[in-house]
């Protein structure tokens, strides 16, 4: 396997608050990368650098090879690494086909292709993944007034859309009905072999992500505390420490 | 399409053609009426559709009137000497030259429009919310300052165009149609425009423009290239009003801030923003309430419109489209569908 997100000692503080400190970590292209850590250890800020939300310290990120750490978010976007939020990011005055629909890869469009309607395959490609992840019945109904966790799901249909070499998910079960959760873990890693999409996913739900991840990150206080495969890091007693506070 | 709505914009077109020859003394006011339903549609290509609420659009009305009349002045005359003369001095036109020179005094207006969108939208778009309407109405309001006194194109006193040739009455009828015609255009062009992946795509900006970045959409792209299309429909209905209204001065005609450029807000929101109908619904009903009241309540004209505008934004906040659409949201296809019941999808 290659390495297809390579996070080379990157840094990044607000003000006086070091939320990563010289954090590396490699992602395998076609596996599933798991990030864990306690509240507050950074997770979220290294999403935000990779995605270029915000400009790193010091360090590098590169994608396929290349370094993406100076580009804006826009761009990184169209070379196909895609990442959801944790507070739910949905366009709510829109039906969910509308929102699908607007997810269409743009990096696969020219100027002149956004003059034209959606073609029937579109739709079709809409109403599959909605199908994908179960809201095809509410299809038609006002994206804002469905339920976090369909919001959710569709978040996660959208991504999907897109058609990302790789997707950065950021607690993708929070939220969600426990009985829902087994599905959605189902759902992530058909995404992963059916779709060969890349995923890095933060979770705190430990169940989750020891049953998905082939090997898993674990930061604590903006440092990288540990890594390793599942097995490793349920039974390595730092992690366990990070956890419960002895840190 | 189906029948209905077929029929239902036959009728529309049909009264658009025949209302002038069915109330012929209000010739000028439809006119006008018409130049409200474009000023409402373009503005609400960005307020409504796009989620940027500029109140500067005014600025390409007022442009449009000045490019369009350099233009038709231009290529007869020395535009100094011109408006040096301030309306008087022999300065003739033939028929050839007064039409040929409005033709491409309008469409000039629309292009040089469209293309300081771009400019003014490439610093103005950095700013979100309030911020852009007030450094757009920033930048109408200087706009009419600096013409004010430029006086290449006449200053403070503005310029006065050439009359129409013909009949005063066709003349009427004659910039009735100009508008009526860009009206339709704007329309059909809209309805177009709100069903391809543009329209999807300027929605997306509207309702979460971090999230359409995230997502790769070309936001800043799509940003300037509505904003610019609106500009140019609007600097063409400012280059028909310079020769509807024959003279015009900066301040109070072409840049007026208060009057037209909040109107068509005003229009906007009345109607329902984000809707291809409410702004149309909203300039008519705008427009009817303005004349009736500054005929009728005259001297409590301004009181009766703030009263309107304040009921609109407390109890109408999504206007009358959108109150429709809350209220009846099976004609807006608003629905719960069963699984069992669609067609051949992907089972």
């Amino acid at each position: 396997m290659t390495t297809i997100i390579d996070i080379h000692e990157v840094s990044k503080s607000f003000g006086g608050v070091v939320a990563n400190e010289e954090v590396s970590m490699s992602v395998e292209k076609g596996g599933i990368t798991g990030l864990i850590g306690p509240n507050g250890s950074g997770k979220t800020t290294l999403f935000n650098s990779i995605v270029g939300y915000h400009p790193i310290d010091h360090g590098s990120i590169r994608f396929e090879g290349e370094e993406i750490s100076t580009l804006p978010v826009q761009k990184i976007a169209r070379r196909g690494l895609l990442r959801t939020f944790q507070q739910t990011r949905i366009y709510g005055a829109m039906n969910c086909v509308e929102n699908m629909l607007i997810s269409m890869p743009h990096r696969k469009m020219s100027f002149f292709d956004a003059f034209s309607r959606n073609g029937e395959e579109d739709y079709d490609r809409a109403d599959a993944l909605l199908d994908f992840v179960g809201l095809y019945e509410k299809r038609f109904l006002r994206s804002g007034s469905l339920s976090f966790g369909q919001q959710k799901l569709l978040e996660f249909a959208m991504a999907l859309m897109n058609e990302p070499t790789a997707l950065l998910l950021d607690e993708p079960t929070a939220g969600i009905n426990p009985t829902l959760i087994n599905g959605l873990i189902d759902r992530l890693k058909r995404a992963n072999t059916d779709f060969g999409i890349t995923l890095f996913i933060i979770e705190h739900n430990m169940r989750v992500i020891m049953n998905m991840a082939d090997k898993i990150y674990c930061l604590a206080h903006g440092r990288l505390l540990a890594e390793g495969t599942p097995e490793q890091i349920q039974n390595d007693q730092k992690v366990v420490d990070a956890y419960l506070g002895a840190h | 399409m189906n029948a209905k709505k077929a029929l239902l914009y036959i009728i529309v077109l049909a009264a658009t053609l025949a209302a002038p020859f069915l109330f012929p003394d209000f010739r000028t006011q439809l006119a006008t009426l018409w130049l409200m339903i474009i000023v409402a549609l373009t503005w609400d290509m960005t307020g409504g559709q796009m989620g940027y609420n500029s109140l500067g659009n005014i600025f390409f009305y007022g442009t449009g009137m000045y490019v369009a009349a350099v233009i038709a002045i231009g290529i007869v005359y020395n535009v100094g000497e011109y408006t040096d003369a301030a309306g008087g001095g022999r300065f003739e036109f033939t028929d050839a030259q007064y039409f040929s020179g409005m033709m491409l005094g309008i469409i000039g207006a629309g292009l040089f429009c469209a293309l300081v969108a771009v400019v003014i939208g490439y610093l103005t778009f950095g700013l979100r919310g309030p911020y852009f309407a007030i450094g757009t109405l920033g930048v109408a309001i200087a706009a009419g300052e600096l013409v004010s006194n430029w006086d290449w194109v006449g200053g403070g006193q503005g310029i006065a165009l050439p009359v129409y040739p013909g009949d005063f009455d066709t003349g009427k009828l004659y910039f009735y149609y100009l508008f009526a015609a860009t009206g339709v255009i704007l329309f059909v062009f809209l309805r177009w425009l709100y069903a391809t992946r543009f329209g999807a795509a300027i929605n997306a900006i509207r309702d979460d423009e971090g999230k359409a970045e995230a997502m790769g959409v070309h936001t800043m792209r799509y940003k300037l290239t509505t904003w610019s299309m609106a500009a140019f429909f609007v600097g063409v209905v400012g280059g028909i009003s310079a020769f509807q209204l024959i003279h015009f001065e900066p301040l109070e005609t072409a840049y007026q801030t208060i009057n037209l450029g909040i109107f068509m807000v005003v229009c906007v929101l009345l109607g329902g923003k984000g809707t291809l109908w409410g702004p149309i619904v909203g300039a008519i009903l705008f427009h009817v309430f303005k004349e009736v009241t500054w005929n009728y309540l005259l001297g409590w004209q301004w009181v009766a419109l703030g009263a309107l505008i304040v009921v609109t934004v407390v109890y109408f906040q999504d206007g009358i489209m959108g109150w429709l659409i809350h209220r009846k949201p099976e004609w807006f296809g608003i629905r719960v569908e069963q699984k069992n019941l669609a067609v051949g999808t992907d089972e």
